[in-house]
């Protein structure tokens, strides 16, 4: 089980939050010009990184909100945590 | 390769089995082949068996980083069913389906299949009204499936808790030609068939780069073990699809999840088929050790790290004793985790790619066991022929952009 430190709550455990995916994943500005492609992009193309990966969570059983997450997905080892809106930590691979 | 037979068994017995040789070669890389098939799980091995039996092609290697079978082909739960509610889909399950019944002969080896009948429970109407429309679906296309009431359920399943419990059995669907097989005897029938037929098969060789020509063709692949060339590439890596296909450039709709799986302690035989329940993730059947083994849904998460957590396994466990009280006091004796590679429409991708000559089966997620021999066949066609075989014609990359989805994750609306 991971230990999961919300920004506004802090460490709780994982069964009080659902994972959102990908984190960064933004919709076509202008979608009537969208291309089939960038379409399918948005809708179903994660990267599936192995390795540092910017995600959203939402504390679900909390405060219900939103925040993203930086873990290494050959470890799960969290390396944090920051509000929606904030640009990720350089590290990410986004 | 030296025959399987009874009487072999008994000749040998006489010499005290020392005379057995192994039963596939271990074959150092050489520096060209006519192809190369990337993970030497069920569908890599298979695939490169077909490739030589039913193409032609014998100069062929399957490289695999670890050891064949380590991959989620000998992780799994085994069970085996073809009524899925697509078309397509029940027409490649089934296809997988016909090869399990004489697998065991075609490669002279047991992979123990037994088609025990797999039951899928019903808990709530909206289980009940889905599972029904696989039924008719299923009849439709020639697929057996049928539906049980909560009392024929139990009379199929005698362990079966109909009775008063959180989620009651509202009815199952049931297909009898559906149950389970020996996951590491596939992988060690086909290896030892393909091996057979010339083809190497190489461990310990991880594949960490993919060559392509200038006119971006592939020319094979940069491993561990060295460079290899070949013409053309065939990624069955499940889990780890992404990872290599990255290395061609190639954006495959792929996330990898954890699945968990368990078995107990062995006891005598017990249970007498094959029960999921999608519903409340619990996935049960007994093997032939006599251990029950467990399945349990995903993780939450993406992850590459093979284990997941706890209360996943618990969850499961809970399920399952509610199901079956006879089981409250069993214990467990081993878990363990695969990653499976989900697509957003929970079907498989058996397809050419952009790059010429890199072909790829994955999308397998939490359920490619049971399609092994069928998808490893037509992956082979695919492969030998430069274009799909009609039955995976239509589970190409370009679907997800075409809009053409085979959605068979909203036909189950859960983890399947
Ligand atoms: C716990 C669990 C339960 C399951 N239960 C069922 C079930 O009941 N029924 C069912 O039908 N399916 C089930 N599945 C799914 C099923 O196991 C898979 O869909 C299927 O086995 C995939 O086979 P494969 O040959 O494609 O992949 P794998 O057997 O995973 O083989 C892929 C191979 O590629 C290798 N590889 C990866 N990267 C590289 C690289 N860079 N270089 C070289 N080699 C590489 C890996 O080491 C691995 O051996 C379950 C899966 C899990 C994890
Ligand atoms: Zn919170």
């Amino acid at each position: 089980m991971l230990l999961i430190d919300c920004p506004y709550c802090g460490e709780r455990p994982e069964p009080e939050f659902a994972y959102g995916g990908q984190a960064h994943v933004a919709r076509p500005a202008r979608p009537a010009e969208a291309s089939d492609e960038a379409w399918a992009d948005y809708l179903y193309f994660r990267r599936n990184t192995r390795g540092l990966h910017a995600e959203r969570w939402r504390h679900i059983r909390g405060c219900g909100r939103f925040f993203n997450a930086l873990r290494d997905t050959r470890t799960d080892h969290f390396l944090g945590t920051y509000k929606i809106g904030a640009p990720p930590p350089p590290l990410a691979d986004t | 390769m030296q025959p399987f037979s009874g009487l072999a068994l008994l000749l040998r017995a006489l010499q005290g089995q020392r005379s057995w040789q192994p039963q596939w070669r271990k074959a150092q890389p050489r520096p060209a082949y006519d192809a190369l098939i990337v993970g030497g799980g069920g569908h890599g091995l298979g695939a490169a068996y077909y490739l030589a039996r039913e193409h032609g092609m014998h100069h062929v290697a399957v490289l695999e980083k670890g050891w064949i079978g380590g991959g989620n082909t000998g992780r799994n739960t085994t069970i085996i069913r073809s009524n899925y509610l697509f078309p397509e889909s029940a027409a490649l399950y089934d296809h997988a389906l016909k090869f399990w019944q004489d697998l065991a002969q075609a490669l002279n080896y047991n992979v123990m299949f037994s088609p025990r009948g797999v039951m899928m429970l019903a808990h709530t109407v909206h289980d009940a009204q889905v599972f029904k429309r696989h039924v008719h679906a299923n009849r439709a296309a020639g697929v057996d499936n049928e539906w049980l009431t909560p009392q024929q359920a139990k009379a199929f399943c005698p362990p079966l808790n109909i009775g008063d419990i959180r989620y009651p059995v509202l009815g199952a669907a049931l297909q009898r030609r559906g149950g389970t097989a020996r996951h590491d005897a596939v992988a060690w029938g086909y290896a030892r068939a393909a091996d057979a037929l010339g083809v190497d098969i190489i461990e310990n060789c991880e594949v960490t780069g993919v060559l392509r020509a200038a006119d971006g063709r592939v020319e094979g692949v940069r491993t561990t073990r060295g460079e290899i060339r070949a013409p053309r590439v065939g990624v069955a890596a499940a889990g780890h699809t992404s990872v290599i296909m990255q290395m061609a450039g190639v954006k495959v709709p792929l996330e990898s999840y954890p699945l968990q799986a368990l078995v107990s302690e062995p006891v005598k035989p017990v249970f007498p088929c094959v029960v999921m329940s999608n519903t409340i993730h619990a996935y049960i059947s007994q093997s032939d050790k006599g251990e029950l083994v467990i399945g349990a849904g995903t993780d939450a998460y993406t992850s590459y790290t093979q284990r997941g957590g706890l209360h996943i396994t618990s969850h499961a466990l809970e399920a399952i004793c509610e199901l079956f009280p006879m089981f409250r006091r069993l214990r467990m004796l081993r878990s363990w985790g695969g990653i499976v590679d989900v697509t957003p429409d929970r079907s498989p991708i058996i397809a050419k790619t952009p790059v010429p000559g890199l072909y790829v089966n994955c999308g397998w997620g939490t359920g490619g066991f049971k399609a092994t021999p069928g998808s490893a066949h037509v992956f082979a066609w695919t492969i030998a022929r430069d274009e799909p075989h009609p039955l995976n014609a239509p589970f190409t990359l370009e679907r997800f952009r075409d809009g053409a989805l085979i959605d068979e994750a909203a036909a189950a609306a859960v983890a399947h």
